[in-house]
């Protein structure tokens, strides 16, 4: 065995990444090796999916169905966030309003999101403002959830000190409140849209939509068009790896900068 | 508070209510005083006997007692310094100066003179929770003095540091104190803290605790440095009444 070496930050991330890239490769190994032992029709190979991704790009169809999809994400996205972090810190904050409407949260948070969509499009009919609706009902017990245990952790020593040193209400919710409910809306957030964009395709592929990346697979799987359905899938995977490391993990280590 | 007028403290009662299988808990009773204007006072006396929560009901932190309190003007300029240093630990120490201030306050000014002055220059852009605790406690009293308080309330504000870390946070108190007196109202069960710092010494009695003992202490500024001297005093105070 050898001996462990100290690393220097840019050896650890260059480990790190070659890691990756031996992981993944070993991957796409595997899949041409299943590729080639089956039929081609039902798994096709690495080579077959990125033609076909090329094609779709090439057509403008991969674009405009991803940016409508990415639209429906970020909307149903941002009120997931703002609705569920109103809730949540309304019933952290006041322990009356916790006991009445926990069995509530309990209640939608165990709410199949099958069930929400269906019967989303059955109350709200098939409109672009049904879809934002079923993916963001179905995000936002599990952002309440998180930003309840945040407005329940909120320092009592900090807001007697604001309230000794007259911060006022506007100060206190910027400097005092805020901050320590960030690493609780961070977190909510990155699982947030794992959650939402997985539940946007059944919602497209479901509601009918003549557009998106879920009408897009829901069309090929009508057709057993395996390729298809693995390159919408790819594309995706890489889109929401460019949010999460381009966006979310920055915001993260931001909000989380002071600590020791 | 150019007038004058001392603090009038009367509490007649403060119980805290039965919780968690604890029964109710008188903590006051009939403890008043006044404390003139710049007078540094020392409120000593075993835990538990009630002094913190003296200090949160003189601040309005605690309203739930019996009694009522005078703190001599309208509006007087009152100040906390915790027993914990209370800063936001997502701002830095400077920041946490001017946040404590009003924006566009002359008072901001000065932030920089009093970092400057506690010791804190090269901290100052530092986040508390990466500078060491006796840091972030001169950070505290920076933030204190920097409101420039007409009554200053002090809550046991060295406790958990080592000695020579609390005396020289106690000798840059004093410093400043005397640089710019001002009412001091001092919790503390540290006995030779409180004669070094003190002006007068008030002891609260363990249980529902009443005033048991009110003196003033005699050593001029040169005494309090030097340590026979205090712990002389610390005798002539203290063993008159033994502690019970």
């Amino acid at each position: 065995m050898l001996p462990a070496r100290k690393l220097s930050p840019a050896g650890a991330t260059a480990e790190r990444l070659l890691w990756t890239l031996a992981s993944l490769t070993t991957l796409v190994a595997l899949w041409s090796l299943a590729a080639m032992m089956s039929d081609s029709r039902h798994l096709p190979g690495p080579m077959k999916v990125l033609e076909v991704l090329g094609q779709e790009f090439a057509s403008g169809a991969l674009w405009s169905n991803m940016s409508i999809t990415l639209v429906r994400v970020a909307c149903a996205f941002f009120l997931a966030m703002l609705i569920g972090t109103m809730i949540g810190i309304a019933i952290g904050s006041y322990k009356r309003a916790d006991q009445f409407f926990d069995s509530w949260l309990v209640l939608f948070l165990n709410l199949p999101a099958l069930v929400i969509i269906a019967l989303s499009y059955v109350w709200l009919g098939t409109t672009e403002l049904t879809a934002i609706m079923a993916v963001a009902i179905n995000k936002i017990p599990n952002v309440a959830v998180q930003m309840r245990e945040g407005a329940r952790q909120l320092s009592r020593d900090l807001s007697e000190m604001a309230k000794l040193y007259n911060f006022g209400p506007w100060k206190t919710l910027r400097h005092v409140t805020l901050p320590q409910l960030a690493p609780f809306a961070a977190a909510a957030a990155r699982s947030g849209l794992a959650l939402v964009w997985k539940i946007v395709l059944v919602v497209e592929a479901l509601g009918g939509h003549a557009t998106g990346v879920g009408h897009q697979i829901h069309a090929a799987f009508g057709n057993y068009d395996v390729p298809t359905i693995l390159a919408y899938a790819l594309a995706f995977i890489v889109v929401i790896q460019i949010v999460e490391f381009g966006i979310l993990q920055p915001l993260q280590a931001r909000v989380m900068r002071w600590r020791r | 508070m150019e007038s004058g007028n001392p603090v009038r403290i009367r509490v007649k009662r403060k119980t805290f209510p039965a919780i968690g299988g604890r029964d109710e808990n008188t903590v006051l009773r009939d403890v008043s005083f006044e404390v003139s204007p710049r007078e540094f006072v020392v409120l000593t006396g075993p835990s538990g006997c009630g002094k913190s929560t003296l200090l949160n009901i003189v601040a309005g932190l605690d309203t739930d007692y019996e009694g009522d309190i005078d703190l001599g003007a309208a509006n007087p300029r009152m100040t906390f310094i915790f027993q914990t240093p209370r800063l936001l630990p997502w701002r830095t120490i400077r920041e946490n100066l001017m946040l404590s201030l009003p924006d566009g306050d002359p008072r901001q000014n000065n932030v920089d003179a009093i970092i400057d002055r506690v010791g804190l220059t090269e901290a100052k852009n530092a986040y508390p929770e990466r500078t060491s605790l006796g840091m972030q406690r001169r950070a505290a009293l920076a933030r204190g003095f920097i409101q420039e308080p007409d009554i200053l309330l002090m809550d046991e504000p060295f406790v958990s540091l080592d000695d020579p870390t609390a005396q020289g946070l106690r000798e840059l108190l004093v410093d400043l104190w005397n640089s710019r007196p001002t009412t001091v109202m001092f919790v503390t069960h540290d006995r030779t803290e409180a004669v070094m710092l003190g002006t007068r010494i008030l002891r609260l009695a363990a249980g529902s605790a009443s005033i048991k003992g009110d003196e003033g202490v005699r050593l001029s500024p040169s005494d309090r440095t030097q340590r026979d001297k205090v712990q002389a005093e610390l005798k002539r105070i203290f063993d008159s009444t033994p502690e019970t």
